[in-house]
């Protein structure tokens, strides 16, 4: 239990030192960097011209259905995976399964293929 | 590191893991420092230029020079951006880079954490990063950055899958996502034991899926200089803007770590006869030929444009590393049991 939970400690050290190294350079920078904020400065970049309307603006509705099929097809590996460690102690009938678990998936990419989801326009 | 990990944790030792840690961050540190100046000089090389040679003996300390002149920038946050969400972004992005290097084994002494759930640690935490990417450009509140943050996320997010599939294969063989049990289970004394032969396959998805995830050339799109403006750290200047090109730099050190892992046997020699040189140089070496390959793969290839690379992720890439996962079951079902 307890190589378990101290390889978890470490991993949480990792994680600190992660977030203490940007808090440690910004503030470190903070005392040598100018700090002159004019106005034309602080405006948004678009070129050099004046920003026209807003920042945020619409964008395509493709980049939602590429990550509807991310959804799926990274759950996807959330069962292969588990089934990758165990599947030399299972048989030939998980395989057969899985075949299936994933023809049914394929069967949902060949939709989106014909639908021309995958076709950046 | 691994032995005394097995006894209960006193504070004096996890101070130690703690020290050996920032040790280990300043090592990272100085290999992106190295990277960078490398990168440089290869592709200078490739085109028969000298690359950087002012600062210091041959250059070396140019990338030193460009880090204190980034460090003493002005840091601009633009009126209408979104200032707490623009100062987590770059943090954000740099987290996950660093924390995945916890589970990469060096030796078969020398690791961090031995995570049963390594590979799938790995996998896991290098998702956020793209968070961080769309996050960066929506709060900047301009039009570049955003298209350009939903175009890198749109990138990622279509690479991650067939490379988190390609390393199936890996998995299937070895039997554990623990890192330290997948490269044991490449010891065969020769290379051909090493996971990169049965696994040819995977390892062609995985390199060209991991060239795309670390957004670099030939699917540099998301920063491409030439055609869009930079993209989604557009309104980044000073060290802000470092922190994101540090978190790419530490996925290159990560991918061609992890690399070496899973496709060329870790710290195992290629021929039992070698077995004299030590482990840690055989890691490094390996390790050393998968980062010049990358920067070799920058210099030799042109830039695909963005319809090429949606199609070649979903269409190729993904069956191709679907197949693999099969054909690896099949062989061990035939074969193996």
């Amino acid at each position: 239990m307890d190589h378990y939970v101290n390889h978890y400690v470490v991993v949480a050290i990792f994680i600190v030192l992660g977030i203490l190294l940007p808090v440690v350079a910004l503030t470190v920078g903070r005392l040598l960097r100018p700090h002159k904020p004019t106005d034309p400065k602080q405006s948004t970049y678009e070129s050099g011209n004046e920003p026209v309307g807003e920042g945020q603006v619409k964008f395509n509705i493709r980049y939602y259905l590429f990550a509807l099929m991310f959804v799926i097809f990274d759950v996807e590996t959330v069962f292969l995976y588990p089934w990758a460690v165990a599947y030399n102690k299972l048989g030939l009938f998980v395989l057969v399964e899985m075949i299936i678990f994933a023809g049914m998936l394929l069967i949902g990419l060949l939709y989106a293929w014909k639908k021309r989801v995958l076709k950046w326009i | 590191m691994g032995a005394w990990l097995d006894e209960p944790l006193t504070w004096g030792d996890a101070l130690a893991v703690f020290l050996w840690a920032v040790l280990f961050l300043l090592i990272v540190l100085g290999f992106v420092t190295y990277a960078i100046y490398y990168e440089r000089k290869v592709i200078g090389w490739m085109q028969l230029r000298v690359g950087p040679n002012r600062v210091g003996p041959f250059g070396l300390l140019q990338t030193v020079a460009d880090i204190f002149k980034l460090l003493i920038k002005e840091d601009t946050i633009p009126r209408k951006a979104d200032r707490l969400l623009f100062v987590i972004a770059p943090a954000l992005a740099f987290i996950p880079a660093f924390s995945v290097l916890a589970v990469i084994p060096y030796t078969e002494k020398l690791y961090f954490a031995d995570l049963n759930v390594g590979l799938l640690y790995y996998v896991a935490l290098s998702g956020i990063t793209t968070l961080a990417i769309v996050l960066g450009g929506w709060a900047s509140n301009n039009k570049y950055a955003l298209l350009g943050g939903m175009r890198s996320a749109a990138q990622m997010i279509s690479y991650e899958v067939p490379l988190v599939i390609s390393v199936t294969g890996v998995i299937l063989l070895s039997g554990s996502l623990n890192l330290r049990d997948i490269v044991a289970a490449q010891d065969g004394g020769w290379f051909w034991n090493w996971n990169l032969f049965p696994q040819i396959i995977g390892f062609v998805v995985f390199i060209i899926a991991a060239v795309s995830e670390l957004n670099r050339t030939p699917f540099d799109l998301p920063e491409a200089e030439s055609e869009l403006v930079a993209g989604y750290h557009v309104e980044y200047s000073g060290f802000r803007f470092a922190f994101f090109m540090l978190a790419e730099y530490v996925y290159v050190y990560a991918i061609a770590a992890l690399t070496t892992v899973l496709f060329l046997g870790g710290w195992h020699a290629p021929a039992p006869f070698l077995d004299v040189v030590p482990g840690i140089l055989w890691f490094l070496l390996k390790f050393a030929f998968v980062v010049f390959s990358l920067f070799w793969i920058r210099a030799s290839f042109p830039r695909v444009r963005v319809d090429q690379l949606m199609s070649l992720g979903w269409k190729v890439l993904l069956p191709v590393a679907l197949l693999n996962v099969f054909l690896t079951a099949l062989y061990l079902e035939l074969f193996v049991k």
